[in-house]
């Protein structure tokens, strides 16, 4: 098996993999998708309803949405491998990738689609905390804060979306941003005004978290005055943005300075031939679900049409 | 369920505290997207480390009590009980290779 060459890898998953997949698949391209060992389904497995996902009316879960896209991909024929590749040489004519267990795969082209991960604070004791009152994942962790005094940072979707649904949980949700309004679209940022447990500290960042052996409270800088105070609370759920998960590729593809994938203008193309990008990964605009499965789409698309004039040669 | 089993507020004392040989505990919940990723890899080290090393899950939602006894407040958090106390713990899903690493010691 691991001596074939396949016509194409997708790495990660994910709207933007999955939707790779079900085209590379649906072309009968045999794609083999690595979805990640613990990250399959990609961010969308820890939100709760999407309700802008066209198609869906009445809104539809995250997770199902990625279960419904995974399987549909496998419907077609896509090799769904539940595992991370931790090394990448995509230079050559032919590509080959490694998985967790030390195994090579070997593919005319590659499709990325490893999305982004979730952006620290970058301040002391925050990994220290992390699983001790300080969180990435308010589905997750929401349940252990019931009745208690909570804060979110971030103003985005994200961060409105965390701290809407920690509502059902804890006492009072204070969100903690650095500029004076929501960047969240208006409809999420008016169910956040609205909703009587949401308070807002406007202009302002965390700088330091306090806790022995859990969080018991942060200090909160005002960005214009530079006046500090402290908030009492017992969790924190950070929610301040993303960065691309690029580190494989580093040397080897084209990335800007914030680590994002470059791909050429109306194309998934990278500067290597036969690797295409998609998703989260080259997109620090509009990074919705319905974008990256746009551009999955595209990324398989666009190695169909490589893998033609291949082996046409 | 296969190689791994559950454990409940009720069962805790007997089947972790009182166990002779390391217990992993996994703290999970239906509604936890990372903790349905770890939980057939748990299986898998069960399968083949069962020997040494004995895992069970507990399900948080249905059992809050010891949740909150040892304050877990994110999950999955996998606790490595020897001797009735915690000698490792575990936050968040981790692949199959840095778990075991993670769990060398007992392994």
């Amino acid at each position: 098996m691991s001596d074939d060459i396949n016509d194409v890898i997708i790495i990660g998953s994910g709207p933007a993999g999955y939707t790779a997949a079900i085209y590379a698949a649906r072309a009968q391209l045999k794609p083999i998708v690595f979805e990640g060992a613990v990250t399959a389904g990609g961010a969308l497995m820890n939100t709760t309803e999407v309700e802008n996902f066209p198609g869906f009316q009445d809104g539809i879960m995250g997770p199902a949405l990625m279960e419904n896209m995974r399987a549909q991909a496998v419907k077609f024929g896509a090799n769904i491998i539940t595992d991370d590749v931790t090394a990448a040489n995509l230079t050559g004519d032919v590509k080959t990738v490694v998985d967790g267990e030390g195994r090579e795969y070997k593919a005319h082209s590659v499709i990325l689609a490893t999305g982004s991960s979730y952006r620290e604070l970058g301040i002391e004791n925050e990994k220290r905390l992390s699983g001790h009152g300080v969180s990435w994942c308010a589905t997750c962790d929401g349940f252990f804060f019931r009745d208690q005094d909570i804060a979110v940072v971030g103003g985005g979707d994200s961060a409105v979306e965390e701290a809407t649904f920690l509502t059902r949980f804890a006492k009072s949700v204070t969100m903690i941003h650095r500029r004076d309004e929501l960047r969240a679209s208006k409809i999420m940022a008016e169910r956040a005004h609205n909703d009587p447990k949401i308070s807002f500290a406007w202009n302002s960042e965390v700088t330091e978290l306090h806790g022995d052996a859990k969080l018991s409270g942060v200090t909160i800088r005002d960005i214009n005055t530079g006046a500090t105070r402290e908030l009492s609370i017992t969790g924190l759920f950070v929610a301040i943005g993303h960065d691309p998960r690029s580190e494989l590729l580093k040397g080897q593809v084209d990335l800007d300075p914030a680590g994002y994938v470059l791909t050429g203008a109306g194309t998934t193309a990278t500067n290597l031939s036969g690797v295409f990008a998609c998703g989260d990964l080259v997109d620090h605009t509009y990074r919705q679900a319905i974008t990256a499965a746009g551009t999955g789409c595209s990324a398989a698309l666009d190695a169909e049409r490589f893998l033609s004039h291949l082996h046409s040669k | 369920m296969g190689a791994t089993a559950a454990v409940t507020d009720a069962s805790f004392a007997d089947d972790v505290l009182m166990s002779d040989k390391p217990v992993l505990v996994d703290f999970w919940a239906e509604w936890c997207g990372p903790c349905k990723m770890i939980g057939p890899i748990l299986e898998e080290i069960a399968a083949a480390h069962g020997d040494k090393l004995t895992i069970l899950k507990l399900n948080v939602d249905e059992n809050p009590a010891t949740a909150a006894n040892y304050g877990v407040t994110s999950i999955p958090t996998m606790n490595v009980y020897q001797n009735g106390e915690i000698v490792k713990q575990i936050i968040g899903a981790k692949p199959k290779a840095a778990l075991l690493a993670d769990l060398a010691e007992f392994i």
